[in-house]
């Protein structure tokens, strides 16, 4: 039974991962940059509920609540103040600030809130279910994390898919030129990527320290660039891309980690990536890209 | 010719900085002039500019991202000190550390070239993700490595120290501990003079007929086919070039220590992403350039340590406005704007005199 | 023996039929025209020759050897260059270094010789120099020789996309809408500069143009493509005479 229970830490922690690819993906292909910072919106989702939950004393989903805004706002204010002036300029100037930004949040926090790790309380306060006879447990945490996954999934393809405001975010990844042209706003659909993407780390932030309850001011760091590789594994733009190599990256982690080594669980996690995109160079739903002669 | 005499005047300046720099800055500490802190910064800075300039041939010159330049450090770092500490008082101090570069860059360019053959054949930041991936790697395989000797010869195990069944003897390489005990053989003028090395081979390179393949890539690769440029062969050795010099920077970077060991601040992605800032803000492709920002970049933090726990926020602001003001369309304005207003006054003083 | 024979070349990309029994015969030193509306395949010809697409069916010859299916990197050693549709130059290299790129495969010295600055290294690059001034004069480019590239004006881009392509010193050379973009004093003088390649060097000249004015006035046989067949081949002058080939162009 112990790889049943090895394969859903799996899917949980891939869920986790999922969510913040979902925010990597859709920032990736509406303002076609690498938002390095975005595993420290997470970070900073965390601290948010943290202390929300420790000295607000507020009840767990009213501290997701405010950490989710604040992120957004933060969110938001990144974008408007270090990535905006940048739309023209080439992409590694982008992917420069995004850096800075990055270790900005990480320095701000660490003066903010110490450099000692808190320990995090879940954030889920219903206990867990037990299946074939005690064999195999089930934490609240988990079941939630899973299930918070999957709302977010289909809430989002639903609202790309059917609102105005999704199909202007189709439009813009498509050629933002055009979109431009047809009269969609693209500064402000931008914003609601940024606005979508950050609300959806600080979820992703109170779910981790939920399952990993250890929140220092490099908590992000590490999930945030598996995240970004999740999201290059299912093909960087798509979501259910990033939902599939969300899942797929905690299933093989935790996998390595219980039967090879786990030290190793990152090298093997790198090691498929590279061997995936060897195999299919834009991801798994990547679409091929030919060149023009 | 006229166009030629005006590369190399300009290559020589860079040679030129360098050598006034190491007199200064050697003449400086041997009169006892620099603190402390800063005295133990000198091979730091060498090696931080070694691989500022080798990452420069791959971002700049070749055109491609790459975020895994620290693993190629890694490797070197590591080959190097395990053959310095085996060999350890069986030859001549100078012949040993000689060896121990020639094998540690042997090594990372070796790892360069089989890194590079899967990954060069990607592209854009599909490229980028998949090098941080292999710098992640090769950090944690070497973190798994315990080597040892006694009287029976080499003990290899990757599980953990005990596994190595050792009768006495020494460990030598001690999983995540890594190697202790490293002959510190870094001295600044050695590395000065790495340096100096590292900027001829590169400058030499991009000024030559191999530089020009490479740089002709990087414009357009399809018309760099069509003219019978042969893209793998060119592309793999600006990669394998790059990393065995940043093997070098891994060399002193062991020598400078006596422990060595694999986090993720030394050779993590981390790492990476700083050396890539070098480039960036010297300049993508100007050589000098990424040579200056790697100086003043490694020096500010240290320069700030004063403001204590601030510097590092102080250093993420600056790296910010600095690229707002570099790129946003306003920043350039303004840029323009104070550019024009110095000029003015330059003016208006060359009038007061005459 | 003509210089290039193509037989029956086609090619389809997915289900789609770009190019259709595509044949052609051109003698040395003979200046030839590819023409017809857009999208009729005549880029996708280029592309063949010179290796960016590998046929689905056909041969191809050059001077006598099978070049079909090769890579482009031995197509443009078996003496195929080419220009492109839309200029791709190495905009941040020097005008001078465009050209020096093309002479890449003929004037030759190691990495290593390059690096240590051996003796070969400056009697090659003076070589190279030498050659590659030689070149930029025949365009009038000299004076721009320190250029960046992306700085030259439009109609020197183009001069100098041939000038690059010729120091590969190519048996037959490609040229993908030379005139496009020019006005008519520009698009006279390069069919004079076209028309000096030919007799300078002893170029085949193969050349894709809408500009009927350069066809006529410079091409000795055409081949009209619709629709990724061939139209009509022959003498310029009957050719673009043809009645079928004026419906193709104006319609009916």
């Amino acid at each position: 039974m112990s790889f049943l229970s090895y394969l859903i830490n799996g899917i949980s922690l891939g869920s986790v991962y999922a969510i913040i690819a979902l925010g990597y993906t859709m920032v990736y292909g509406i303002a076609r940059m690498l938002n390095f910072a975005h595993g420290d919106i997470i970070m900073v989702g965390g601290y948010a509920a943290f202390y929300a939950m420790v000295n607000g004393g507020l009840s767990p989903i009213l501290s997701v609540l405010i950490a989710m805004v604040i992120c957004t706002v933060l969110g938001l204010l990144i974008e408007r103040i270090a990535y905006k002036p940048l739309r023209s300029a080439p992409s590694l100037a982008v992917l420069i600030t995004a850096i800075g930004v990055s270790y900005f949040l990480q320095n701000l926090a660490l003066l903010l809130f110490g450099a000692n790790t808190k320990t995090f309380q879940s954030v889920v306060t219903f206990g867990g279910i037990s299946l074939a006879g005690g064999q195999l447990q089930l934490t609240g945490t988990t079941i939630v994390t899973i299930a918070a996954c999957i709302i977010i999934v289909v809430g989002l393809s639903l609202y790309i898919n059917k609102t105005r405001t999704g199909q202007a975010m189709l439009a813009v990844s498509e050629d933002r030129g055009a979109a431009q042209l047809m009269g969609i706003n693209v500064n402000s659909t931008i914003a609601m990527t940024f606005a979508i993407g950050s609300a959806l780390a600080a979820i992703a932030g109170c779910l981790l320290c939920s399952a990993y309850p250890s929140l220092n001011p490099y908590t992000g760091s590490m999930p945030g660039i598996k995240a970004f590789t999740a999201a290059v594994f299912g093909g960087i733009g798509s979501i259910p891309g990033a939902m599939v190599g969300g899942l797929l990256l905690g299933i093989i982690e935790i996998l390595g980690r219980a039967y090879i080594s786990s030290q190793l669980s990152d090298a093997i996690v790198f090691a498929v990536l590279i061997i995936i995109l060897l195999v299919k160079p834009t991801g798994i739903f990547g679409k091929k890209i030919q060149e023009k002669v | 010719m006229k166009r030629m005499q005006k590369t190399t005047r300009s290559n020589f300046i860079t040679y030129g900085i360098v050598i006034v720099g190491t007199i200064l800055f050697q003449a400086l500490d041997s009169a006892g002039m620099l603190s402390s802190l800063l005295s133990g910064l000198l091979v730091p800075l060498c090696y931080f500019m070694i691989l500022a300039v080798s990452l420069n041939l791959v971002v700049g010159i070749l055109g491609e991202l790459s975020l895994g330049h620290a693993g190629f450090m890694c490797v070197g770092a590591f080959a190097s000190a395990f053959f310095s500490k085996i060999m350890d008082g069986a030859m001549p101090d100078g012949l040993r550390f000689f060896l121990a570069l020639l094998i540690g860059a042997a090594l990372a360019g070796v790892f360069g070239i089989l890194i590079g053959i899967p990954v060069l054949r990607l592209r854009g930041d599909y490229l980028a993700i998949v090098t941080l991936a292999f710098g992640e790697i090769i950090r944690n395989v070497v973190n798994v490595f315990y080597i040892g000797r006694d009287a029976n010869g080499f003990h290899f195990s990757m599980k953990d120290a005990m596994s190595l069944n050792m009768d006495g003897g020494e460990i030598i390489v001690n999983g995540p501990q890594g190697i202790n005990g490293t002959p510190r053989d870094s001295t600044f003028l050695i590395s000065a003079i790495l340096l100096l090395i590292t900027l001829i081979i590169v400058l030499n390179l991009i000024n030559s007929r191999s530089g020009r393949a490479i740089m002709s890539i990087r414009d357009d690769r399809i018309a760099a086919e069509s003219i019978g440029i042969n893209i793998t062969k060119f592309k793999l050795m600006a990669f394998a070039i790059s990393s065995a010099l940043a093997g070098v920077a891994g060399v002193l970077y062991a020598h400078n220590l006596s422990t060595l060991a694999a986090s993720s601040s030394n050779f993590g992605y981390n790492m990476s992403i700083s050396i890539l800032v070098f480039v960036v803000l010297g300049g993508i492709g100007s050589i000098r350039g990424s040579m200056i920002a790697a100086f003043i970049l490694t020096l500010l933090p240290e320069l700030l340590r004063s403001l204590s726990d601030y510097r590092m926020l102080i250093y993420a602001i600056v790296l910010i406005i600095m690229m707002l003001v570099n790129w946003s369309t306003s920043g350039r304005y303004m840029k323009e704007k104070i550019a024009d207003w110095f000029r003015g006054l330059r003016k208006s003083g060359t009038k007061g005199v005459s | 023996m003509a210089l290039l024979e193509v037989k029956n070349l086609g090619i389809s990309f997915g289900g789609l039929r770009a190019l259709n029994g595509f044949e052609v015969k051109i003698e040395k030193g003979q200046l030839y025209g590819l023409i017809g509306p857009n999208g009729a395949g005549k880029t996708t010809v280029f592309n063949l020759l010179t290796g960016v697409y590998k046929p689905t069916e056909g041969i191809i010859r050059l001077d006598g050897e099978d070049i079909t299916r090769k890579k482009s990197i031995d197509i443009s050693k078996a003496g195929i260059a080419r220009t492109f549709q839309n200029i791709r130059l190495f905009k941040q290299l020097s005008v001078l270094d465009n050209v020096k790129a093309g002479l890449h495969n003929h004037y030759t010295y190691s990495t290593l010789e390059g690096i240590l600055r051996l003796p070969r290294y400056f009697k090659v690059e003076k070589q190279m120099n030498e050659r590659a001034m030689e070149l930029l004069k025949v365009f009038g480019l000299e004076n721009e020789a320190d250029y960046k590239a992306s700085n030259l004006p439009y109609g020197k881009q183009r001069k100098l996309e041939i000038a690059r392509a010729l120091a590969t010193d190519p048996k037959l050379l490609l040229l993908d809408e030379p005139a496009a973009g020019m006005n008519p004093n520009e698009t006279e003088e390069l069919m004079d500069t076209i028309k000096f390649v030919q007799k300078q060097f002893q170029m085949t000249i193969l050349l894709i143009e809408h500009d009927m004015k350069l066809v006529s006035g410079i091409c000795e046989e055409v081949t009209v493509l619709n629709f990724g067949e061939i139209l009509c081949q022959g003498e310029t002058k009957t050719v673009l005479n043809d009645p079928q080939v004026i419906v193709a162009y104006l319609g009916e």
